[in-house]
């Protein structure tokens, strides 16, 4: 039942599909009714479950978030479209105060299954605001789950187990790779597809492991294709997870190839990348042949989009801090 | 009796005076009509339920000062606003607090203690709202509001609306609230979709220190036309007229015809918690004005005048005030305090490998003092 989709329009199908399972999911945001969503995400998603399940709300995320909170606390499972990452900022506080604490405070006797959907990263030439990467504040958070899909086929099950987890989780969505196509199978069941909070090693290598998610997975890959020509191995890892992170394999792999670059579109201060690091360092450091490096955004703003090829790594910055991991 | 009559703009439905005369019903700007037929029975209930929340309250207070626990955020001086509209909520009704609301708390048939270990430091408030019809304590201010809102959509959704016995959902903040975005956007959320909810403010004059004045040039329950639903004043400080304001906007939302904003017009009479000193941002004239129109002393002429209660009841409801607030002070001492190693625990509902490992090496860590003198 293999099916070539978009990752967005996987995305979609992966909704479709939870609407169809369960009456308590329903779908919230701006403009996700009639239009579709601002990326067209939810197209077709209102007209086929009605304006009570894909409910367009007023231009309000913390509205949204805080709203969900209630219907989650009523039984329903809300999915929240956050239209874009620079503006998730006004639900910040329900999200931190609320949705993570309210199964920890209540000693368990609340949960709030909700999904916070994010089109995030930049790469599309859009204006401030429109192209960030939000994930460490997220991350940080105890409480909340963070999930980054880079993939048609991890796009259409993570959404489904995301939305069929009782955990709340930020779900972070590569808007520059929503029309890149890929294989995806349609038949697995949620249980037996590759798990919500799991690593997963996307090509093997034997010299350097690349650690990257959501939209640098591509980055990260072409990378290793452009390596191989001059003879060195890397292996990929997407991470898939940054809250809870997936260890294991990545700690397998470094002991392997005894060097690390971690590949993401966020600033590096204090930041995904900065965890990864430090943890690799105190459980892998006797393996180690030099430091973790990272290949992150500069530490300013999101720049104009003229210059935010520049801003963003890509292929050659990863290949070049390869280069560097080999120069110890 | 006095006949009453419609209250002019900006006025308090009123139905109990401050010298404890009934007003018979008050008919507001859009013709419902409130009133308050009680009972002897009822108004001696009224009656005992604000003794006996006052006696509480104050017995919190004691605990906070003799160190027992860590904060207190008293409701003195509030008392009708939360009784009134507590005692109006049915049993399918969906209550939201603030940390302030432990009148309506125990007007829900509550164990007075539930919130305590919050305030002792025990816990953080754990509770579950759905079993209680009451939701945890919340401390970020207005941020319940929303949740309130939400709430009430699902009512909707589940198609609970639009009958006598319908569900509604009520909603409780202070005055400074009203200022926060969550509670703007709740306003906004709850006209748009028609939501069966009773946004219900207590305007206690303060925000810990601010004055109304800081948090609006007009009146707030005018606020509600601006969001195209009803706004009503009320005197927070009549019981009955409380109860009955409450009671139609409920019914309102039951029936499916939307929110409604109810301003309960009262006041702090003490600090906002006991971490705090009033008489550093309000004079003491202010307050004895409003010590004339305490909830309790009104309704207590009104039993005395209409022979409804005797010596021998107002006797036994502060000896039953008395027995509960010394049972609520036994079980505060005797509430332990947490093992460390609940520090992990309900992080998440799926649990997390990370959680899992601190809580594994802090065991160890812990488990490393066994034996040595500490």
């Amino acid at each position: 039942m293999a099916e070539k989709l978009t990752l967005g329009k996987a995305l979609t199908t992966g909704m479709r599909r939870a609407l169809e399972n369960d009456p308590k999911v329903i779908i919230m945001g701006e403009d996700v009714g009639k239009l579709g969503g601002v990326f067209r995400i939810t197209d077709g998603l209102q007209k086929d479950f009605g304006e009570d399940r894909v409910i367009d709300t007023p231009l309000a995320e913390s509205g949204i978030i805080g709203t969900a909170v209630g219907l989650a606390i009523r039984g329903y499972r809300p999915v929240c479209e956050i239209q874009f990452d620079g503006f998730v900022y006004p639900a910040y506080d329900q999200i931190v105060s609320q949705v993570a604490k309210m199964h920890f405070r209540s000693q368990g006797k609340v949960r709030l299954p909700i999904v916070i959907r994010i089109p995030f990263g930049g790469g599309i030439g859009a204006v401030e605001h429109h192209s960030e990467s939000p994930e460490a504040y997220f991350a940080h958070t105890a409480g909340l789950k963070v999930v980054a899909c880079s993939s048609p086929e991890d796009a259409y099950y993570m959404i489904q187990q995301a939305i069929a987890s009782d955990d709340p989780i930020v779900f972070l969505e590569p808007k520059r790779r929503y029309w890149e196509k890929g294989e995806v199978d349609l038949g697995l069941d949620l249980a037996s597809a590759y798990p919500l909070h799991a690593s997963r090693t996307v090509r093997t290598g034997t010299d350097v492991t690349v650690l990257a998610y959501g939209p640098m997975v591509r980055t990260a890959l072409d990378a290793a294709a452009a390596a191989e020509e001059d003879g060195r191995s890397l292996e990929v890892i997407d991470l898939r997870s940054l809250s809870p992170l997936d260890m294991g394999p990545v700690y397998d792999s470094v002991r392997r190839t005894g060097r690390c670059v971690v590949v993401h579109e966020a600033p590096s201060n204090v930041g995904v990348g900065a965890e990864l690091a430090a943890r690799i360092t105190e459980e892998c450091f006797y393996s180690l042949e030099s430091p973790v490096l990272r290949v992150t955004a500069p530490n300013t703003p999101y720049p104009a989009a003229r210059v935010e090829e520049e801003y963003l790594p890509d292929l050659d910055r990863v290949l070049d801090a390869v280069d560097r991991s080999f120069g110890w | 009796m006095a006949k009453g009559g419609s209250p002019p703009d900006g006025e308090l439905v009123q139905l109990l005076t401050p010298e404890g005369e009934r007003i018979e019903s008050v008919t507001g700007s859009d013709g419902t009509v409130y009133r308050a037929d009680f009972t002897d029975e009822e108004y001696r209930g009224l009656y005992r339920d604000l003794v006996i929340v006052r006696k509480l309250d104050a017995e919190a207070t004691a605990l906070q000062r003799q160190g027992e626990l860590g904060i207190w955020a008293s409701l003195l001086g509030q008392e009708a606003a939360q009784v009134g509209s507590g005692r109006a909520l049915r049993s399918q009704d969906m209550a939201f607090p603030t940390y302030r609301e432990h009148g309506v708390l125990y007007c829900r048939g509550i164990d007075p203690i539930m919130p305590l270990g919050l305030f002792r430091g025990v816990d953080q408030g754990g509770w579950d709202p759905n079993e209680f019809k009451f939701n945890m304590y919340t401390i970020v201010i207005g941020a319940q509001t929303l949740h309130a809102t939400g709430y009430a959509m699902g009512v909707t959704m589940d198609g609970k609306t639009g009958t006598d016995d319908g569900e509604a959902v009520i909603a409780y903040f202070g005055d400074g609230a009203t200022s926060q975005g969550d509670v703007n956007e709740a306003f906004i959320w709850a006209g748009v979709f028609n939501a069966p909810l009773v946004f219900f403010c207590q305007n206690n004059q303060y925000a810990i220190s601010e004055p109304l004045e800081r948090q609006t040039r007009i009146p707030l329950y005018r606020r509600a036309g601006g969001f195209g639903f009803p706004g009503i004043r009320v005197d927070g400080n009549d019981v009955l007229a409380s109860y009955a304001v409450t009671r139609a906007a409920l019914d309102h939302a039951r029936l499916g015809q939307g929110p409604t904003l109810i301003e309960a017009y009262t006041y702090r009479m003490g600090a906002h918690t006991t971490n705090d000193d009033p008489t550093r941002y309000r004079i003491a004239s202010e307050v004895e004005a409003w010590q004339a129109k305490d909830p309790i002393k009104r309704v207590r002429a009104f039993l005395e005048r209409e022979q409804v209660a005797d010596a021998a009841f107002f006797a036994e409801v502060d000896e039953q005030a008395k027995r509960e607030s010394l049972h609520l002070r036994e079980r505060v001492l005797e509430m332990p305090d947490p093992s460390p190693m609940t520090l992990f625990d309900n992080v998440y509902p799926n649990g997390s490998p990370l959680v899992d490992q601190e809580r594994e090496r802090f065991g160890q860590y812990l488990a490393s003092f066994e034996g040595s003198a500490h």
